[in-house]
């Protein structure tokens, strides 16, 4: 990609010179993107960022923002937004001292620096609170701060690292939605860092799961849901039942697996990978499953045992065993239709080809 | 409580609306919640008593008894007991009146008799030596004769003993002497005497020892912490930057000294710093110095100095590395993405919220330093001397323990004023001291 705003180019990151913590990464990032660094801790994403932001050095390879090569700039000249984990909002300044911080370092005019802090105050609905000192503000509004804080010098690129990880749920949610506003309204770039993929779904433009140092998938929330690349994405991102099995036969973009359970089922083949005789793991979605499929309706059916029902609602969530894995799970609409499950019942259950993905075998 | 005043309270408890809160069973909510809490109160203050107890006798007491000494001198009135009563009304003026004289005499011829410690004419001659010195030998002198003045006038009997009866200051100071409160201890240990009118003025420049000692403790103790200061804030930064486990063993460095004996401390030190010592033998050997100009490190106010620095720097480390350590990484790397220069976000970040140790350091080492003893009294020599060593003196060697205690109070209130300004500076509340 030529017009990439941030490029991270055959970069690698040690601490102690005998383990890799980032290998190889590559990516680029457009302007204006939202992209999202997904993954569990130690897989390198905060890593990533840091090395981003100037505060680590890359072992290896060149980080380019805008074209230029940041390697040796201090991150106080790289002119990049950033929110931290904990917000970093300095306990012995109030909110607008706060604010008013980078325009300070940047040495604008005081009656800039008010208009500007005022300015970032009103666009996080904090703005009566500037006299304040963060120690007396809520989680929240601590949060909104630290945004604010990050672009009122107004960067091209805002970097969060888990800035949402130290609030309740309903808050998360809520800030969720107005970070992404933000982003929409004024057209940052934003690099964002989470280990929860449900954030990373709702905010993100694109999402780079990482794992083990490895980028393992870089696309589209939905993309990254319903098309998997391979396992670990498949179970990082969303629910998943897993069945494990070996390829009996490919033809085009499908393959019949023979379950170790028990059973043969036919599966889309995923990267044209699967050679017969090889182990697979099948990635299924809970929603995309069928409880008593009319014949014809699904491509593939299997019995099961009812083993668990859970109440949830909008939808029942139903534990099953199915072909030797017992923690099968199917969601199952709460619509008039539908007849009532009891625990412990023989149902069939049946999916799609095309929602059954045959990925990389993976440890039973 | 009256009756009207009972009714009162019990209306006021029943109006359930601008009354108290009152409990389910009626009774006052305070005086429940009282009751209930009561139990444990009592329970945590047994917990105490030991240490109350404890602190007491060893603490309040002795302290009590120190500033009562520093005023309270009963020397007089023990030797001359009849003499105290007649001086007490004596309007000064002259030389008091024949009846006067006649008490004194028999006094004095009383006393002479008397061996009980405390209550010897040598005990008032030591008394009235510190107010007019040199005066000693003329009532020693004056004791062995007085038994032979029967009958009057006593005033010229005496005057014929020694002529220097003849002095209205002298029974000026004897009427001082006599009286149990006195303030000339704290004129003493603040260099001031009585002029022979009486009036309070500042000693001769010669004879002053005593607020030039304090004046020195006080500066050269600021000097000891903004040394301490100046070494251990890089120290401490550099152990709450480090991984845990390199901190904790460069800890342990800074913590083995604590566990050193203080006279072995000290006592390494006078072994360094000699004349004769291993830092004077290297300059030597290097050629820095020559062998006849070795420094006088020890023995003089550098000794102290650079001693006290070294035993009082744990005392600056801990509370500012305390502090350090819950300042997370992340503010500095804020202001850096910000666009702060490192030395920018140091001093606008960083250092500001140390304050509360460096507060709590300086005033922790401040204080120990003003008052501390044992390294100025074995490597201070004579310029190196402290306010506490005048303090040990008087108790242990003059015997002057009113003087002492005078001392020590002026010393306990310095400390106080000093607290108290840093109250206004700083804020007690801000303190961490770990």
């Amino acid at each position: 990609m030529e017009d990439a705003f941030v490029r991270f180019d055959k970069v690698q990151k040690s601490y102690d010179g005998e383990i890799l913590v980032v290998k190889d990464l590559n990516l680029d990032i457009p302007k204006g993107e939202f992209l999202t660094m997904l993954g569990p801790s130690g897989s390198g994403k905060t890593t990533s960022l840091m090395m981003l932001a100037g505060f680590e050095p890359a072992t290896h390879g060149d980080i380019y923002l805008g074209g230029e090569s940041i390697n040796n700039v201090p991150p106080n000249k790289r002119g990049i937004g950033m929110v931290f984990q904990n917000y970093a909002l300095f306990p012995h300044m109030t909110v607008a001292e706060n604010l008013a911080f980078p325009l300070k370092v940047r040495k604008l005019g005081a009656a800039d620096i008010e208009a500007k802090v005022q300015r970032a105050l009103d666009m996080v609905e904090l703005g009566q609170m500037g006299g304040r000192r963060p120690a007396q503000l809520s989680g929240g509004q601590q949060q909104r701060v630290a945004v604010a804080r990050a672009l009122v010098f107004d960067p091209s690129l805002i970097l969060m690292d888990e800035p949402l990880g130290a609030l309740d749920k309903q808050l998360r949610e809520q800030m969720q939605y107005e970070i992404k506003h933000i982003h929409e309204n004024l057209g940052v770039t934003v690099v964002y860092v989470t280990h929860d993929q449900s954030e990373a779904l709702t905010m993100s433009d694109r999402i780079a799961v990482f794992n083990d140092g490895v980028i393992q998938q870089l696309s589209t929330p939905d993309d990254l849901y319903e098309r998997p690349q391979n396992s670990f994405v498949a179970q990082f991102i969303g629910e998943n039942n897993r069945l494990h099995g070996k390829v009996a036969g490919v033809s085009g973009d499908e393959c019949k697996v023979e379950l170790d359970g028990g059973g043969e089922v036919v599966a889309k083949t995923v990267n044209n990978t699967a050679s017969v005789g090889e182990r697979t793991t099948l990635s299924l979605r809970p929603e995309r499953v069928e409880i008593e499929p009319k014949k014809g309706q699904t491509d593939n059916t299997v019995t099961g045992e009812i083993k668990e029902l859970i109440y949830l609602g909008d939808h029942i969530r139903t534990r099953m065993e199915v072909a030797g894995n017992d923690e099968f799970i199917v969601k199952v609409p709460n619509s008039a239709g539908n007849k009532p499950l009891a625990e412990g019942a023989q149902v069939k259950v049946g999916w799609k080809a095309e929602d059954c993905r045959a990925l990389d075998p993976m440890a039973v | 409580m009256s009756d009207a005043a009972m009714g009162m309270n019990q209306a006021a408890n029943s109006g359930a609306s601008s009354g108290p809160l009152i409990a389910a069973d009626g009774i006052p909510l305070k005086q429940k919640l009282a009751k209930t809490t009561r139990r444990m109160k009592i329970q945590a203050f047994m917990l105490t008593v030991p240490l109350v107890l404890f602190l007491l006798v060893s603490f309040v007491l002795p302290i009590g008894q120190m500033l009562y000494r520093s005023v309270h001198n009963p020397t007089g009135s023990n030797v001359m007991p009849n003499f105290a009563v007649a001086i007490k009304d004596w309007d000064g003026q002259g030389l008091p009146s024949e009846e006067i004289f006649e008490v004194f005499v028999k006094d004095m011829t009383a006393a002479k008799k008397n061996r009980e410690v405390g209550k010897t004419i040598g005990n008032l001659a030591t008394r009235v030596n510190y107010e007019i010195p040199g005066s000693r030998s003329l009532f020693t002198k004056t004791a062995r004769k007085t038994k032979n003045i029967t009958e009057g006038p006593y005033k010229e009997a005496l005057f014929a003993i020694d002529k220097r009866w003849d002095s209205p200051q002298l029974w000026l100071t004897l009427q001082r002497v006599t009286n149990d409160y006195t303030i000339a201890f704290y004129l003493a240990a603040t260099d001031r005497k009585f002029d022979e009118k009486g009036n309070i003025v500042l000693a001769d420049e010669l004879y002053q020892i005593y607020l030039p000692i304090l004046w020195k403790t006080i500066w050269l103790s600021a000097l000891i912490t903004g040394l301490c200061f100046i070494i251990a804030y890089p120290v401490a930064y550099l152990l709450s930057t480090l991984p845990l486990r390199t901190s904790n063993l460069l800890m342990i460095l800074v913590l083995l000294p604590f566990w050193t004996s203080l006279l072995v401390r000290t006592s390494a030190w006078i072994a360094m710093l000699q004349t004769e010592g291993i830092i004077n033998n290297v300059f030597v050997y290097l050629g820095f110095i020559s062998d006849e100009n070795r420094i006088q490190m020890i023995y003089n106010m550098t000794g102290t100095v650079i001693s006290m620095v070294h035993i009082l720097l744990p005392f600056m480390i801990l509370p500012l590395y305390s502090v350090m350590k819950t300042i997370p990484p992340s503010y500095m790397r804020a202001a850096r993405s910000m666009g702060a220069s490192g030395t920018y976000a140091f001093t606008k970040v960083y250092f500001p919220q140390t304050i509360p140790g460096i507060a709590a350091g300086t005033l922790l080492v401040f204080i120990l330093a003003i008052g501390y003893y044992i390294t100025p009294a074995l490597v201070g020599g004579s310029d190196g001397l402290l306010i506490s060593n005048l303090i040990a003196d008087h108790i242990k060697k003059t015997l002057n323990w009113s003087l002492g205690a005078a001392l020590g109070t002026i010393l306990l209130v310095v400390v106080l004023i000093f607290y108290w300004l840093y109250n206004k500076l700083v804020g007690v509340d801000n303190l961490k001291f770990g």
